[in-house]
């Protein structure tokens, strides 16, 4: 399984989307910021984006640290109740500790692949509110969308045939940090 | 992921599967916190309750979880249905089936009347109590706010006390706390003492005092009149002198004690009001932990195989 994307340029990749967000929403403007990660792998990717954004405002008179948030989409999923067979997923806490109300929201995700998940999480979100407007987040876009729906920053596009996989392991759930490329299609 | 179709009751349950439903209802508690308090889950999906025996904590708890799920739901409570024009139990459920509902709560006075429909039927039956046999939400509720207070429930010393005879919450916790490794005591007059506890693993004892002494759970049973037919105890204010909860013998149990009713309760005859409402008592948050394991059963059901003809 060749592996696509190391520690260092996963690193890097995180840094540079930071720089961006703070381009695109104003250096100043991370007042009204909150990131949101999509469990399982989108949480810890918004913290590490947390810290990014921390480091680069640092000494900043503004600078306020951008909260962050865990969303769970199990209950929002459209092929819950399509499953002939197979085990239930796994519901996992939804844990958002401020009001989403009038804030820019950040959603982060591992990888981008039909737009599903995103459907989901969006409908998710505005249960709990009404934000000013909901960004996009994924370190991997690999293609496919069956959704009309586009990432706003990407760590890396990787063209992919559906039949592969993409697995992002992370340091704090795989204990490394690497993106790697399947060939046999796996149950994600 | 459960082994079975329906929920008859926590004896068809391994302890994975009680792990796997309190730890789902622990996830489904942060929805009650939320300003719009629903989740998509089983839209389409139509759940009945069927109520053979007067409810109101039950019945509007399940109301609430399946209505937090987004699912149909229609109450038919008995004093209104064709059962009082004599139709029998099991037509009462074939003509509600042949409106295609995907999952019937039931409660009934008779024990064993969901696993006899859950035999007959096509749809996924949850038991909300049958006679005096298993109340299996129950048990799971109390076992979900034991562990919030104390992180586990294996090692823990909690006495049961009350109308042994009649309870089937007795009868589910039992055997849930059992599954799960707690040390059950089990405390009721001669009366109201099923014969042959101790071979569920129970300790029965007619003394409140040595039921509770060093309890780190405390767990009232009311006495259930509707189900006497003779006399059971002499009075009931003898019952509250030799086994009501009075502030004096909480004293015995651990210093963080947790106090818990199913209710209804009946203050004054098992429970007195000043332990009820005491600092202790943790009755109304079982309430509220009821709607979250009530919607962990149903979204764990409503996923399963859906049995076509």
């Amino acid at each position: 399984m060749p592996q696509v994307m190391d520690a260092d340029r996963m690193s890097r990749a995180l840094t540079r989307i930071a720089h961006e967000i703070l381009e695109r929403n104003g250096t100043r403007g991370t007042s009204d910021l909150a990131l949101v990660g999509i469990r399982t792998r989108g949480v810890p990717l918004a913290r590490r984006i947390a810290h990014a954004l921390h480091d680069i405002n640092k000494g900043h008179p503004d600078a306020a640290d951008v909260p962050t948030g865990a969303l769970d989409i199990t209950l929002y999923r459209d092929d819950l109740m399509r499953h002939a067979v197979g085990p239930q997923p796994v519901v996992r806490r939804t844990e958002i500790p401020f009001s989403i109300d009038d804030r820019r929201i950040l959603l982060v995700d591992d990888v981008l692949y039909t737009g599903r998940t995103i459907r989901s999480a969006l409908d998710a979100l505005i249960d709990f509110g009404r934000p000013r407007s909901i960004q996009l987040i994924v370190l991997i876009d690999r293609g496919h969308r069956e959704l009309p729906i586009k990432a706003d920053y990407v760590g890396k596009n990787l063209p992919t045939s559906r039949k592969q996989s993409v697995r992002v392991r992370l340091q704090e759930i795989d204990g490394e940090d690497e993106v790697l490329l399947d060939e046999a299609a796996e149950v994600a | 992921m459960l082994n079975s179709r329906h929920l008859l009751g926590i004896a068809d349950l391994t302890p994975d599967e009680i792990a796997l439903i309190l730890d789902t209802a622990g996830a489904m508690t942060e929805i009650a916190a939320r300003p719009i308090k629903k989740v998509p889950t089983l839209r389409g999906r139509t759940v009945v309750n069927l109520f053979f025996e007067p409810s109101t904590r039950t019945r509007t708890s399940f109301e609430v979880a399946e209505k937090r799920l987004s699912a149909d739901t229609l109450s038919i409570a008995v004093a209104q249905s064709s059962v009082s024009k004599g139709e029998t139990l099991l037509d009462t459920v074939r003509n509600l089936e042949a409106m295609a509902p995907d999952m019937i709560v039931m409660r009934h006075s008779s024990s064993g009347a969901p696993h006899l429909l859950a035999r007959l039927c096509r749809s996924v039956i949850i038991n909300a109590g049958d006679g005096m046999h298993e109340h299996p939400t129950q048990a799971l509720l109390d076992a979900f706010t034991i562990r919030e207070h104390k992180q586990r429930l294996d090692g823990l010393k909690i006495a049961i006390v009350g109308d042994l005879l009649h309870s089937r919450v007795l009868r589910s916790n039992v055997q849930l706390l059992n599954k799960m490794g707690a040390e059950v005591w089990a405390c009721a007059p001669p009366t109201l003492m099923p014969a042959d506890l101790a071979r569920f693993g129970v300790r029965p004892t007619t003394s409140i005092d040595e039921a509770v002494g060093g309890a780190d759970v405390i767990m009232m049973l009311r006495i259930q009149h509707e189900r006497m037919h003779g006399h059971f105890i002499p009075s009931t204010r003898e019952y509250f002198t030799l086994f009501g909860l009075t502030p004096e013998r909480v004293a015995r149990a651990k210093s963080d004690v947790i106090i818990m009713h199913p209710g209804p309760m009946n203050r004054g005859v098992e429970i007195d009001s000043d332990v009820a409402d005491g600092p202790y008592s943790v009755i109304l948050e079982q309430v509220a932990n009821g709607v979250a394991v009530r919607m962990a059963v149903l979204y764990l059901l409503a996923g399963q195989e859906t049995v076509t003809d």
